[in-house]
């Protein structure tokens, strides 16, 4: 493994590996969507994933995340085996991909409050994440169907604070949030970050995300290059 | 380009590197197929010429010689097929050819199922006069062919080899479970309606010794039928997962180079 | 928290949007309704549909069993909620056990349902000593029913032109239930003069299946939703 690369603010003494991935290669129906991922990412980091449609972005936070089964490379997280130990990784790692994970007949309250009891998360904490991202109030018992876009997409960010996920896999939660939405979204990463989360980001939204992001790492053709941290 | 050789009839070679195909006759599948022959022409013979023609059923019986073997060889296949995918599922290093043997025997299983259900109900029609009779064999074994298309089309879905071989061998054990229930479900129901069974066709007939020779080979026959079939069939099927193999070597080939460009 | 309350997390929520949604009650019971129909439009001999109610019944069940696996799954594939079960990490046999549960209620509502059209419908009469019968029949069989539907509902969710293997896959495996469910019925009902001690041996073969299938199903359930990307 690389000597540990330096880290602009690490929230403990001694930062580890959350995601260690070399030359990874992941197929979907034949088709190599990843062709060599070789990425580290240090605990307390926000990595900004950067690349054109179709290069891979959300395969690789779906192979993080566990969903995607890594077909050649190796790759761990948390120091677990992407290969072997994948049903330990996952409670660990919470992911925000393109759709929202949520039951369209329940309301946003009994969302947040069943994603939160998988993890055994008090109401008090459900009540605080909802509010954290401002669908509490009224909103809190409108059936998630009958919600805006952004409305969803609250709601879904707020599932995923209740969970309180170590690994955080979003694939470009800014998408359909407007400027107030934004900035509490910020807002709320950087809060997650300084607890102690880890973050992957995937977004075209290159100003806003790479302010927020202590590094950049380029997804190209599915492959991607990661020697350590360098801005 | 290197011309493949397949290591002969070895299940645990999970290594597509090991795999050399030129084509999937080796010498164990010649003799086999020469014995094959050999005792088929045997069946023939003794089936249709030597062997005696039954007191009641007449020449109808010589159906039997080839209905009674693939009515066997049907659920050996299916043993096959469930032994493999359990060697595959709890095995140490998960090979993929007990999931190629496992695929391979449940294709020729099917085909010899269809063939009992035909050959039975051409006697059944022969010696009866009815084309199809709700006995306890021939419905289970109409269920365990259905099942075993499902069999074959969870084979299909897709994905990796290792995504093909854990579902499918997850599906395959569980046909364990599906048959014998199927079973006793269909025995208990045909014996409350207390008929002669009347294609419970082994031990029921008396058969002399010629007829039951003749059975035999029958049955030796297409035992020898259905390894040559299954040891072609592994073959193949390893053949065509490393030409996905190689197809995808050759796509990981054309996106790499897409970065460059 | 423990694998059990998990599982009555996920049937609590199935059976929530149920309540929200009424699926069950505005969709898949007048389907079964109309199913039963059809059945006297198809079968015109007077008292014939007396003697196959029992089994025109389970029949219905059977047609409303792949329609409610359809939609227990739907609603999870609809907005990515099975990939996000699987990321969450729960454990696989509670997310089983919990759906099989929802599932298992529902159907229980249907066959309540199907039997009272039976009656109306059909003819069919009750007897009072058949009841208890009737009773356990309907809870073997469909504790038998939803494990299987929910396996096999697992198997072939989320993927569009996989559904239609649905139906291919569970029938085969639910013949033992129609056949033991419907003769149990028939003691039951006292139906073509069946006696009541006959249902019993019947209703032995329903509780090796669910068993079977409980145990079974809980151990392949995880193994076979994993293999979804």
């Amino acid at each position: 493994m690389e000597a540990e690369p330096e880290v602009p603010n690490p929230p403990d003494a001694a930062p580890h590996l959350v995601v260690a991935l070399d030359d990874a290669v992941a197929v979907i129906g034949g088709f190599p969507v990843l062709a060599g991922a070789s990425l580290s990412v240090v605990a307390g980091e926000i990595v900004l994933l950067r690349g054109p449609n179709g290069a891979g972005k959300t395969s690789l936070l779906r192979l993080c995340a566990g969903l995607l089964p890594i077909a050649r490379g190796t790759g761990s997280i948390f120091g677990l085996d992407l290969a072997t130990e994948r049903e330990l990784i996952r409670p660990r790692v919470g992911m925000l991909g393109h759709r929202n994970g949520l039951y369209s007949d329940l309301t946003v309250a009994e969302n947040v409050a069943f994603w939160g009891s998988t993890v055994g998360a008090t109401n008090d904490e459900v009540a605080a994440a909802t509010a954290r991202l401002g669908v509490d109030g009224r909103l809190q018992h409108v059936a998630v169907a009958q919600l805006s876009a952004g409305q969803r997409r609250r709601t879904a960010l707020a599932c995923l604070v209740a969970r309180r996920a170590e690994l955080w896999l979003l694939d470009e939660p800014h998408a359909g949030l407007d400027a107030a939405g934004r900035d509490e979204l910020d807002a709320v990463l950087t809060q997650a970050v300084d607890s102690g989360a880890t973050m992957l980001v995937a977004s075209h939204e290159l100003e806003r995300a790479g302010s927020l992001a202590h590094r950049t790492v380029d997804v190209i053709a599915g492959q991607v290059h990661d020697g350590g941290n360098e801005s | 380009m290197t011309t493949p050789t397949i290591p002969a009839d070895n299940p645990t070679s999970n290594d597509s590197a090991s795999i050399r195909v030129r084509g999937t006759g080796t010498t164990a599948t010649r003799v086999l197929g020469i014995a094959t022959l050999v005792t088929i022409g045997w069946l023939v013979a003794f089936g249709l010429g030597f062997s005696p023609a039954d007191r009641d059923q007449e020449d109808a019986v010589r159906i039997l010689y080839v209905h009674v073997p693939t009515a066997w060889l049907a659920y050996l296949a299916f043993v096959v097929t469930a032994g493999s995918s359990a060697m595959y599922l709890f095995g140490k290093k998960h090979s993929l050819g007990f999931d190629r043997v496992a695929g391979a025997s449940a294709e020729i299983g099917v085909v010899f199922m269809a063939l009992t259900l035909v050959t039975g109900m051409l006697w059944g029609k022969l010696t009866w006069g009815v084309y199809w009779q709700w006995d306890a064999r021939l419905t289970t074994t109409a269920l365990l062919f259905v099942s075993y298309i499902g069999y074959l089309a969870v084979r299909g879905l897709g994905g990796s080899h290792e995504q093909r071989a854990k579902r499918s061998a997850v599906i395959g054990l569980l046909a364990v479970i599906e048959i014998p229930l199927v079973h006793f479900s269909v025995r208990m129901w045909r014996s409350l309606h207390q008929e002669a069974s009347v294609l419970d066709s082994d031990g029921d007939i008396d058969m002399d010794g010629l007829m039951l020779f003749s059975l035999f080979v029958g049955v030796v026959a297409f035992t020898l039928l259905y390894v040559w079939l299954l040891l072609h069939r592994t073959r193949v099927i390893a053949m065509e997962d490393l030409l996905d193999d190689q197809g995808l070597d050759r796509a990981l080939d054309e996106r790499r180079a897409e970065a460059t460009t | 928290m423990s694998r059990w309350q998990i599982a009555r997390l996920i049937a609590g929520k199935d059976l929530r949007i149920e309540r929200r949604s009424k699926v069950l009650t505005n969709q898949v019971l007048p389907f079964a309704g109309v199913t039963m129909v059809m059945f006297a439009f198809a079968l015109d001999a007077s008292n014939v549909l007396e003697r196959v109610a029992p089994g025109l019944i389970w029949l219905a069940t059977l047609f409303s069993l792949l329609v409610l696996v359809q939609r227990s799954f739907a609603i999870e594939s609809d907005d990515g909620a099975l990939d996000a079960l699987r990321v969450a990490g729960i454990d696989p046999v509670a997310i089983y056990w919990g759906k099989s549960l929802a599932l298992a209620l529902q159907l229980a509502v249907l066959e309540v349902v199907l039997l009272i059209a039976a009656v109306v419908l059909y003819g069919a009469k009750v007897p009072l000593g058949g009841i208890v019968l009737l009773v356990i029949t309907l809870l073997t069989a469909t504790c038998g029913l939803a494990c299987v539907g929910t396996l096999y509902g697992g198997l072939t969710a989320g993927f569009t032109g996989r559904e239609t293997l649905l139906p291919l896959l569970v029938l085969p495996v639910v013949a033992p239930v129609l056949i033991g469910a419907t003769r149990a019925v028939e003691s039951a009902l006292g139906t073509d003069g069946v006696a009541l001690s006959e249902g019993w041996p019947w209703i032995g073969l329903l509780a090796v299946f669910a068993v079977a299938f409980g145990a079974g199903g809980a151990l392949a359930f995880g193994p076979l939703i994993e293999e979804a990307t």
